[in-house]
């Protein structure tokens, strides 16, 4: 059995923040991570980031990452890696598994939980043929592993995912046969879907996957165009010759560990489907017990590091490691930043969405 | 070829020692270090399991160890994440068929 201030579970973009805020203040804190790698999802985004300088835009993902961990190892706090929590109680006990042979139960004062989220399927006749797989599947392949899923690839969704994640297959040299989007408009960052049009990638708007073809694996992919009702039109098909096929249509929050202690959710498919109910300070409904990044909501990495920056400090301050005025100063300038991320046409929508979040705890 | 050796953003990449797996009976030279998933991937390998009622081919799908979609018998080990366990010299990895069989010896079937 093993004490410790703060357990943060996760140690990607918002769980590392939340991390270094809460070492920053002077609080015991412990990062549980499942992966042999520290650092979440950010090591596969290769691209800039939006935003402020304070939130470091025009910055590449992996080179924010290798700040984090920079900024994690100066103040020594303490990383299990190749460990997994699979469970958690109310009282705010941890059931770790380390290493796949070791079980040890974590006895924490203050939980963040900043587990990520998960890629959505849709499903269509061979969906789960091998060559069928998320974006993110399809970016970690190429970015972190360095290997490519395929040679010709069909990308479903064209929101931010799926148009970054295309001009990222075309940097590691593969082709995007086509990126199509049910909806009648495309779904992305103009900046990201700008560079993809001007690669000479054919979009597809009102068109969706109608089946994946190949025995053994993916050997060619049907699509088809939409009516207004978002029916399929008989006739349009359209056979696509494909090795790959990439599915771009959100994602869900991972909040298994958040349902298991017993946190209050709302279903808000803005933000990706249930989301654990939170406070302006990221506290859940059981006391003690705080959420961070994607899994409150599905946003970006630089709201998930603000995130993690609030839990962690108002961890730390329900400690006693900060002053409430301090505590108040310091939430409320991440507030500015968050809500100066959350503006534009794309960010107005979360914007809404998370201040209804709020608002189930009376906090708008 | 599928190795991204060279690239626009991240360079040249530096690749573990070279090291042997046995991947179904044959031999698969591999970079040490990395993903079984990606290693088998480079290979061209496309099928790492069979499901259990219908005899499915399945392969990488979530490549994160979310959807269990990819797991392999690994040393006479099943049902291993592919996508998150990296490769070590020697060692034998099956597709798997079905849940799998707990096996302490890792020779053929």
């Amino acid at each position: 059995m093993i004490k410790t201030e703060i357990a943060v579970i996760g140690g990607g973009p918002a769980g590392l923040c939340a991390a270094i805020e809460g070492t920053k203040a002077g609080a015991k804190v412990l990062v549980i991570d499942e992966n042999s790698k520290p650092g979440g999802q950010l090591f596969k985004q290769i691209h800039k980031f939006f935003g402020s300088r304070e939130h470091q835009a025009g910055v590449r993902g992996f080179q924010i990452g290798e700040k984090l961990l920079e900024q994690s190892r100066e103040l020594e706090i303490e990383v299990w890696l190749n460990s997994e929590v699979c469970g958690l109680d109310s009282d705010k006990n941890l059931w770790v598994v380390r290493d796949k042979k070791e079980s040890i139960k974590v006895i924490a004062e203050r939980v963040i939980i900043a587990t990520g989220a998960v890629e959505n399927s849709i499903y269509f006749p061979g969906w789960d043929l091998p060559g069928v797989m998320g974006a993110g599947a399809a970016q970690t392949m190429i970015n972190i592993n360095r290997v490519l899923p395929g040679k010709k690839v069909l990308m479903v969704g064209s929101g931010n995912v799926g148009v970054i994640v295309s001009y990222q297959l075309l940097q590691a040299g593969a082709e995007v046969v086509a990126v199509v989007d049910a909806a009648p408009k495309l779904g992305g960052y103009g900046v990201h879907t700008a560079k993809v049009c001007r690669a000479g990638v054919p979009f597809y708007t009102s068109h969706t996957i109608l089946k994946a073809w190949g025995s053994e694996c993916v050997e060619g992919a049907v699509i088809v165009r939409l009516d207004n009702s978002w029916n399929p039109v008989t006739g349009s098909e359209k056979f696509l010759d494909v090795d790959t096929i990439c599915i771009a249509t959100g994602l869900t929050p991972l909040s298994e560990l958040a349902w298991m202690a017993g946190c209050k959710f709302e279903f808000i498919p803005e933000l990706g489907g249930h989301v654990p109910l939170h406070d302006r300070f990221m506290e859940t409904t059981v006391s003690g017990i705080y959420v961070a990044g994607d899994i409150s909501g599905i946003e970006e990495a630089s709201t998930a590091m603000d995130e993690g920056r609030i839990a962690g400090v108002n961890a730390a301050a329900s400690l006693g490691y900060i002053d409430d005025d301090k505590r108040k100063k310091m939430t409320e300038k991440l507030w500015k930043r968050l809500n100066s991320l959350r503006c534009g046409p794309f960010g107005e929508k979360r914007k809404s969405s998370k201040d209804r979040l709020l608002t189930f705890r009376g906090e708008a | 070829m599928l190795r991204v050796e060279n690239h626009v953003v991240l360079g040249k990449i530096q690749r573990g020692r070279k090291v042997t797996i046995i991947v179904d009976g044959e031999k698969v030279e591999v970079f040490e270090g990395e993903m079984i998933a990606a290693a088998l991937m480079a290979s061209g390998k496309k099928v790492f399991r069979y499901t259990k009622k219908h005899g499915k081919p399945r392969g990488v799908y979530c490549g994160i160890g979310r959807c269990t979609d990819c797991i392999m018998t690994v040393n006479g080990i099943p049902n291993v994440r592919t996508c998150i366990t990296p490769v070590e010299d020697g060692m034998v990895i099956k597709t798997q068929r079905g849940l799998g069989e707990w096996r302490s010896d890792t020779g053929d079937d």
